[in-house]
């Protein structure tokens, strides 16, 4: 599935949260929405997954508007991770993951082979199989991220959004997540992932979105991207640009202006 | 592993419902004069006119059916609001159906209208329970989310309480304010087919509404974007589960008062029995609920103190305490 974001723009409260972006995401592409706090990163992937209404502007889905595809059959089709979310009652942790099946499950009918199957698939690919018959306020703050991921991987959706998805996560965990998006690629999905580690940004990330102030500030491969004077503008920060087997790599390194006397 | 026991669904809700037909036998069957349930059954279902016959079709059936109903009502709308407020202290009374419904009520007591037929009172508590409903739909329209919601009850509530004060204040008459006071403290005495015939298809229709959430419920507990994301409309969830419970509640306070804590501790008690999941908790809190509010009524009957003991009085007295229980044991667990 396509989306396509046509200059957007969102207020809330007064404050303008995004002004005239236009952003297309597309099968089988890792997009990485990157950029400062408060640069409006969550408020576009919510406009993205139809979450909040555009004041201006349009989002369409394969050229369809929310209204026309409808929020029932986009939600079959696109999955959406929301940034520390939570579970509000202790379900068991693999019947969290099922709650992602409810999209394709009709009213009052069972679980079909189908739904334990993708259920299944999702808790093996998250290594959480084992926290599957647990309660989940027994479990750590990365192992409930983990489960989340796999309830929104158990949607089997053919777009997959993900606020931050790696913040609470070890650095095994965070590789492993980030491998698993690129996968979700490779087998033809599209990924749209908020981050705030650029290093993995332009490591799995086929396109990166630089926010800043609400708007796009670069869109294109990461290379383009992360340059000296993007960072300085959107971060505020130098980088150190290396090379790692052949793979740039952009490390944080000093604040513009600090005084490190 | 996951702690509790947790049995299958169909033996929780053939089991309470078992409970519930058992109950309100035992309901039929006992009262203050000796009387054989047997013989004015089989009286009732000849079509012979005796006294026994028409005290059960008169009296003790629909006191039953009352109980059940109301019971269901209660305990279904408790277990529909903690999941869609995701807040465990939500109850029917929580967004000010129940107080508007009791100031309906009463505002029929204090304008004399009480005598004027039998179902005035009744049907001033759905006027109530109605305008209420307006009230919350007009605010939900406007994109209200949770907190608003549970603000926007506390409101209602605080004003239906000041009003129905006031109506007390002013009444001219003490006797009426004895009525109105015991009245609000809500029972099941000496209620007539009339206000089952009217109270069912109101409840009915509330029941069919608040279960219908139920996969919405399920979504929610990952929080309002995520359940959005899995296709559900919220706003016309919230809509939903206020016109039910305002169906619903609305009628059981018209017909019965405010029965309290029903609604909050038995959705409390059950949950760990369907693995905390809000969808499954609806049936079986109903069930619950008809359980508890039939074995209460039997309770006040069978203890035998006069003047007979108030239901909402008797559900708040063992309500209380054993809500204080459960919360303490709640924060022991750290939840």
């Amino acid at each position: 599935m396509r989306i396509e974001a046509q200059g957007i723009a969102v207020t809330m409260g007064g404050e303008a949260i995004l002004q005239e972006v236009s952003l297309t995401c597309r099968p089988g592409e890792v997009l990485g929405l990157i950029g400062p706090n408060g640069a409006g990163k969550t408020t576009l992937l919510r406009s993205l997954a139809g979450l909040v209404a555009p004041d201006r502007g349009t989002v369409a889905y394969d050229g369809m508007s929310l209204g026309q595809i409808g929020r029932p059959r986009l939600a079959r089709r696109l999955a959406y991770l929301a940034q520390e979310a939570d579970a509000y009652w202790p379900i068991r942790g693999d019947r969290l993951v099922m709650l992602g099946r409810l999209p394709h499950r009709r009213p009052l009918a069972g679980e079909s082979a189908a739904d334990r199957a993708a259920v299944a698939a999702a808790l093996a690919a998250t290594e959480t199989t084992a926290l599957a018959g647990r309660r989940f306020d027994t479990l750590s703050g990365g192992e409930r991220t983990r489960l989340l991921l796999a309830r929104a991987l158990a949607v089997e959706a053919e777009m997959l959004l993900a606020d931050e998805p790696v913040a609470a996560l070890d650095p095994y965990h965070q590789l492993h997540t980030m491998e698993l998006l690129q996968a979700a690629a490779l087998r033809g999905a599209g990924v749209v992932v908020v981050l705030h580690d650029l290093t993995l940004a332009a490591r799995y990330c086929d396109r990166l979105v630089l926010l800043h102030e609400g708007r796009v500030l670069a869109d294109g491969p990461a290379a383009a991207v992360l340059n000296d004077e993007n960072l300085a503008r959107a971060y505020h920060i130098e980088a150190r640009h290396l090379s790692v087997d052949g793979l740039p790599v952009t490390l944080p390194w000093s604040r513009i202006g600090a005084d490190y006397s | 592993m996951s702690r509790g026991f947790e049995p299958p669904l169909p033996l929780v809700i053939g089991g309470l419902s078992g409970l519930v037909l058992l109950l309100m036998a035992a309901s039929a069957a006992v009262g203050y004069a000796p009387f054989d349930v047997g013989a004015a059954a089989s009286d009732l279902l000849a079509g012979r006119e005796t006294l026994p016959a028409l005290i059960l079709a008169d009296l003790r059936l629909p006191r039953a059916l009352l109980g059940a109903m109301t019971g269901f009502t209660l305990g279904l709308a408790g277990a529909a609001l903690q999941g869609l407020l995701r807040n465990p202290l939500a109850e029917p009374g929580v967004i000010g159906i129940s107080g508007a419904a009791a100031l309906g009520a009463v505002t029929v007591f204090y304008s004399g209208l009480a005598g004027a037929f039998t179902l005035a009172l009744p049907l001033g508590g759905i006027t109530g329970a109605f305008l209420a409903t307006l009230l919350l739909y007009a605010l939900v329209g406007r994109g209200a989310g949770t907190t608003t919601l549970i603000l926007a009850g506390v409101a209602i509530s605080a004003f239906s309480g000041a009003l129905t004060a006031l109506a007390l204040n002013l009444s001219p008459n003490p006797y009426a304010v004895v009525e109105i006071t015991f009245w609000l403290l809500g029972s099941l005495t000496d209620r007539s087919t009339e206000h089952v015939l009217l109270a069912l298809p109101l409840m009915a229709a509330g029941w069919l509404l608040l279960l219908s959430g139920a996969r919405a419920l399920d979504g929610l507990s990952l929080g309002d974007d995520t359940a959005a994301s899995l296709g559900f409309d919220l706003k016309r969830l919230r809509l939903m589960l206020i016109g039910g419970t305002a169906l619903s509640v609305g009628a059981a306070v018209a017909v019965t008062g405010a029965i309290g804590f029903i609604g909050l501790v038995v959705p409390h008690v059950l949950r760990p029995l369907v693995g905390h999941r809000p969808g499954r908790l609806l049936f079986v809190s109903g069930l619950g609920g008809a359980a508890l509010l039939l074995a209460a009524d039997l309770g006040v009957r069978l203890i035998g103190i006069r003047p007979e003991l108030k239901l909402g009085v008797v559900t708040a007295l063992i309500g209380a305490p054993f809500l204080f229980s459960l919360i303490y044991r709640l924060r022991r667990e750290g939840a």
